[in-house]
């Protein structure tokens, strides 16, 4: 799995963080996501994908 | 496995979301996603923002292309309006439109009988007597209505005058502000947003506005002159009850919205303020709701909320799709491979942002109808503020402006579940010590 991201759309809602917090994080600043981890491990798929799911801002593209 | 269709009514932010979560959940049985825009599935939030400021164009709010939506293998069929919904027979009724099925054995035109239908069609925009037909007069729901909005306003410092001062109608003049127009807001309250976030926070906003050159009037709007010198049809000013005009180039009616459930005549649905449904989204057997239209039983909240938040539209069309699919393996229609599926209860915890200038608002638990509310001030300048939003002895809700949002997240395990009004006031407190 790949992630990338189009962070200029980040509504900074942080809900990606709630969800899969050893991949996602927030900048300090402005709120705008942080990706920890483009290449995560197997376990934390699902809830990778959960969060592109969720993200309100269609901010997170998942790659399998 | 049933050859009947699932249908998800409304191809926007919540239909979009029930229509990926239904197939991640294994349904691989058809799927129709019915749209009445001609657009592929857009967000809503940017159009009072970055495109209304001209920022991103269209293309940029899409939010799936083209080639991430082929994998679903949706029957999509945008342009097209459902018209009625037989909730015993979950037959709906389809209006025109691309890919309306033609004539085949045992399916009428424009008929769809489904295994389940999941109802995700939002609000429309409200609007005035007289407004129709009026040039210059705007609503901001669509895409179509923001290009239409932001053409309006693309000569430079034209007379902007916002009817309704709520959420939506101070985006608008934050950006238009932004833009360098000559912005006045009209509210029947006289403090901006009070509905969403109680008049403390409100009037913090006020003073933003205000301090940014928007024109702040209290009044009720009583109807729209004609431009004296331009073609009759075009709006000229907008009248108050009290006998006021302000002249107008161009208008924004921005005073609420009404859920769209005019095509669920159905006399068993339940359609007052949105469509009724219980703990787990459902309206009846098989028919569910989600996003903007939905009313449920919030387990936590204990009575029935509906929310036109971004945020709930998604997390609430991924589970409606869950609590569908579990039904119908309940009924024999749906294999679940594996592990049956149990329907749960909808209990999320709402979150809503809005951006006015340089300023974050974001929310979560329940802001409006609060009989309590509790503002900190932590910098009048800077706008930056802390509310905590009650009920009864149980704190509900919490808002923040200003404040870096990653800090925020803490705030939201504070009104996960309503806690004792003083208990959340100190984790207020330590949440936003640091601030
Ligand atoms: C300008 C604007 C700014 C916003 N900003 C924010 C924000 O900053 N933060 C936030 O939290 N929320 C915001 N919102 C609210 C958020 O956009 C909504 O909560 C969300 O779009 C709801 O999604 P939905 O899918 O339930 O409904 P909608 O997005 O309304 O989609 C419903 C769709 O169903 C279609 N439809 C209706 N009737 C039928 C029918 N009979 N047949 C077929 N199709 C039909 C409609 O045309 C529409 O495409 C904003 C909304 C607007 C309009
Ligand atoms: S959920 Fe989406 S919008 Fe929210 S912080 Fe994460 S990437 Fe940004």
């Amino acid at each position: 799995m790949k992630i990338t991201l189009d962070a200029d759309k980040c509504c900074a809602a942080g809900q990606c963080v709630l969800i899969a917090p050893e991949v996602f994080d927030q900048r300090d600043e402005d709120g705008v996501v942080v990706l920890l981890d483009a290449e995560p491990a197997a376990d934390q798929h699902a809830a990778v994908r959960e969060a592109a799911a969720i993200c309100p801002a269609a901010v997170i593209e998942v790659h399998e | 496995m049933s050859a009947r269709p699932i249908a998800v009514v409304g191809a926007s932010a919540a239909g979009l979301a029930a229509a990926e979560a239904l197939r991640r959940s294994g349904w691989h049985g058809p799927l129709t996603l019915i749209g009445d825009e001609d657009q592929l599935p857009y967000d809503r939030p940017p159009l009072s923002k970055q495109l209304l400021h001209g920022t991103w164009e269209p293309d940029r709010l899409l939010l799936r292309t083209r080639d991430q939506l082929d994998p679903l293998g949706l029957d999509l069929r945008l342009g097209t309006r459902a018209t009625g919904l037989d909730a015993a027979t979950r037959t709906l009724t389809l209006d025109g439109g691309v890919g309306v099925p033609p004539l085949e054995q045992g399916r009428e035109r424009g008929r769809l009988e489904c295994a389940g239908v999941i109802v995700a069609t939002g609000v429309a925009a409200r609007t005035l007597p007289g407004a129709d037909g009026l040039a210059g007069v705007h609503t901001l729901r669509t895409l179509d209505d923001a290009l239409a909005l932001r053409a309006g306003l693309a000569d430079p410092a034209r007379r902007l005058v916002i009817v309704g001062n709520g959420v939506l109608g101070c985006e608008a003049a934050a950006v238009a502000r932004e833009l360098g127009h000559d912005v006045t807001l009209v509210g029947r309250d006289p403090v901006p947003m009070a509905g969403a976030v109680g008049t403390e926070v409100g009037e913090l906003l006020a003073e933003e506005h205000r301090a940014r050159g928007v024109r702040l009037v209290t009044g009720a709007v009583d109807g729209f002159t004609v431009a004296e010198d331009g073609a009759p049809a075009r709006v000229g000013g907008v009248r108050l009850a009290d006998g006021s005009l302000l002249p107008a180039d161009v208008v924004l009616l921005a005073i609420g919205s009404t859920p769209a459930v005019d095509w669920l005549a159905d006399p068993a649905l339940d359609t007052s303020d949105g469509l009724r449904c219980d703990a787990y989204c459902a309206a009846a057997p098989g028919i569910y709701a989600a996003g903007d239209v939905a009313r449920w039983d919030h387990p936590v909240h204990g009575r029935p909320v509906r929310f036109e938040h971004r945020m709930n539209a998604t997390e609430q069309g991924m589970a409606a799709a869950r609590n569908l699919l579990a039904e119908l393996a309940a009924e024999g229609a749906h294999d679940p491979g594996d592990t049956p599926p149990e329907r749960r209860p909808f209990a999320p915890v709402p979150y809503f942002w809005s951006d006015q200038y340089a300023l974050k608002i974001q929310a979560y638990g329940l802001t409006a109808g609060a009989d309590r509310v509790e503002t900190t001030l932590l910098d009048r300048d800077e706008r930056r503020t802390v509310a905590l939003y009650g009920r009864g002895d149980s704190a509900v809700g919490v808002l923040a402006a200003g404040i870096p949002p990653r800090q925020i997240r803490a705030l939201r395990a504070v009104v996960a579940t309503p806690v004792p009004w003083d208990e959340a006031r100190e984790r207020v407190a330590a949440a936003t010590a640091a601030s």
